[in-house]
């Protein structure tokens, strides 16, 4: 029983690591594949590590699994976003029907500081008086 | 039979991943396809271990996901400063 539920957890995890990787190879755009490759991939491992503790089913696996498991879902968020805000500052192109880029012109291309809404405005009505 | 299709599943994972790192037209591109790739390499180091019974091998998917973090971590500090970070120019 064991065996078989292990088994299946493998196979969903290599399927989903699949379709992650059709994303990365298919999508038109950087930012859209990112979006395939995290999230997708994330969860592959979590199945297969997750099929290997039902696999083996000794202490020691499940807590290396949970480990591996705990230790992807903290850091493929980050990784993912550093890469994202990196790609954005480089000038990567977006796709071409891409319909909004809620960040444009909020970014300080120098400083790499985020400006709100409020302030750009403060900026543009201070360069009208001044 | 399902062991040869998790492979299966896990090569073609492989190559669609060193396809975008061979194509991609930006760098940030191919650090996506290094991300994933190293991403399928643990799961594949892990049924690698279901398949020979040997449960040493899940220690290297260990480390092996957390120095795919740090090169990750590494190669966006890399794009984001552009060029040489640690030169002062």
């Amino acid at each position: 029983m064991a065996q078989n539920l292990s088994a299946f957890l493998m196979l969903f995890g290599a399927l989903w690591m699949f379709i992650a990787a059709l994303g990365v190879a298919r999508m038109p755009d950087l930012f859209t594949r990112m979006h395939s490759s995290t999230k997708s991939a994330t969860l592959g491992v979590g199945l297969i590590m997750l099929g290997a503790a039902f696999h083996f089913g000794e202490f020691g696996m499940t807590m290396r699994a949970t480990a591996i498991i705990v230790f992807l879902f903290l850091t493929a968020p980050v990784a993912s976003h550093m890469l994202g805000r990196a790609a954005y500052f480089a000038g990567v192109p977006l796709w071409e029907g891409t319909l909004s880029d809620a960040l444009r012109g909020h970014y300080d291309r120098r400083t790499h500081r985020l400006i709100s809404d409020e302030k750009i405005e403060e900026q543009l009505s201070e360069g009208e008086n001044g | 039979m399902i062991v040869g299709l998790t492979i299966a599943f896990l090569i073609a994972a492989v190559l669609l991943c060193l396809y975008r790192v061979a194509r991609g037209p930006s760098l940030p591109d191919r650090v996506v396809g290094l991300d994933l790739l190293s991403s399928v390499t643990v799961g594949f180091i892990a049924v690698y271990a279901v398949v020979s019974d040997e449960i040493i091998y899940i220690d290297v998917a260990m480390v092996l996901a957390l120095v795919a973090f740090l090169g990750t971590v590494a190669f966006a500090y890399f794009i984001e400063k552009g060029g040489m970070p640690w030169r002062k120019t």
